[in-house]
């Protein structure tokens, strides 16, 4: 089965961004498709590269990143979201008017049709949020 | 057509596992996770509801989230299933479509 | 060409104290233009979404509930309210905005948008959707 997942929430806030991570992993596991992983919301924070949390304890960008090469997956940032809270590849940088970008390679940032479009072709859709 | 209904918020911080039970159509599952775990506990404000509701109906439990919380399955309400993450995924592929109570 | 999915986006919080009411709004202005089958779920705290007379000057937030008035405009006409919620609220449709909308069907007559519907009813709605959009 296809999947879509969305993640509300920012990393280590809520359980939402931990909880995604683990049922993505179940899923793949088992053979199904993650057709996208949305971030909405401060969960756009989650694609974050300037992050250091914890060495004792999980760094859930970088799971997410080993996650994303092992199976090729497409994890895109929305960007009016990511604009809001300041989550930048180089050519928002540029576009903005910036002087520094933040954003982890593993992530793309994109517009909210990619959620939807996501909604139309998986066969389901999880929400992970508060 | 049957739906799954996830949980993830405790009872009593908000109302999402109220208003969960109160739009359950049947062939429901729901799957309390995260802090939803909670509302599997007997003997709270909110255990009637959801005795009721794995009585009528299929009520899962992950039962990661519910050790991660020190919480002891003999506490917790008959006819409850305990899943992991990859009953999860089952649940959410058997099902035909899936409502995040958040 | 593709199949059209009946999407359904669930509010169930207030407006200003977080941020879901604006950015799920948003979704549903892009997804507009995607042709699905699209519709609203306003119940719990997310009926206070649509209150008239919203005035944010004082707290220095943007007022988006006049946004709510143009979804008609981008075809989306299907605005469920549900009936308890309101209730529980002390609300009644009068406190709600006048949503409306042209039925290009029915030579453009005025519609109303909101649909107020039973607990019952709007759980039956659900159970209809390919889609569930929750914020």
């Amino acid at each position: 089965m296809k999947f879509a997942i969305q993640i509300n929430e920012g990393p280590y806030q809520h359980q939402a961004v931990d909880s995604a991570y683990q049922f993505a992993k179940a899923a793949l596991d088992k053979g199904h498709e993650i057709f996208r992983v949305f971030f909405y919301h401060d969960g756009v924070n989650t694609a974050t590269r300037l992050a250091v949390p914890p060495q004792d304890d999980r760094n859930l960008t970088k799971l997410w990143a080993e996650l994303a090469e092992q199976h090729n997956l497409d994890m895109v940032v929305c960007v009016a979201a990511a604009q809001r809270r300041g989550v930048a590849d180089e050519d928002e940088m540029k576009r903005n008017g910036k002087d520094a970008n933040n954003i982890h390679p593993a992530f793309r940032i994109s517009g909210l049709g990619q959620l939807i479009e996501a909604g139309i072709a998986a066969d389901r859709v999880m929400v992970f949020g508060d | 057509m049957a739906t799954l209904h996830t949980v993830n918020k405790s009872p009593f911080e908000k109302n999402s596992l109220a208003t969960c039970l109160s739009h359950l159509q049947s062939g429901y599952a729901v799957l309390l996770f995260e802090d939803g775990v909670y509302g599997a506990l007997r003997g709270t404000n909110i255990a009637g509801r959801v005795e009721d509701a794995a009585k009528s109906g299929r009520v899962y439990v992950l039962g990661e989230d519910f050790k991660a919380r020190g919480l002891d399955e003999g506490k917790m309400i008959e006819g409850i299933n305990v899943v992991d993450y990859a009953g999860f995924v089952d649940l959410a592929t058997d099902c035909d479509r899936v409502q995040s109570w958040l | 060409m593709s199949e059209i999915k009946k999407f359904m986006y669930i509010n169930r919080k207030a407006p200003y104290g977080t941020v879901y009411a604006l950015e799920s709004l948003e979704v549903v202005l892009i997804g507009a233009a995607f042709d699905q089958d699209v519709s609203l779920a306003f119940l719990d705290d997310g009926v206070f979404q649509l209150m008239k007379g919203q005035d944010t000057q004082g707290v220095g937030m943007k007022n988006f509930s006049p946004t709510y008035s143009a979804l008609g405009d981008y075809d989306v006409t299907k605005l469920y309210v549900e009936q308890e919620s309101l209730d529980e609220r002390g609300l009644t449709l009068d406190d709600l905005l006048p949503l409306k909308y042209e039925d290009e069907d029915d030579d453009w007559a005025e519609k109303d948008s909101i649909k107020l519907v039973s607990r019952e009813e709007l759980a039956g709605l659900m159970e209809d959707q390919d889609v569930l959009l929750n914020f």
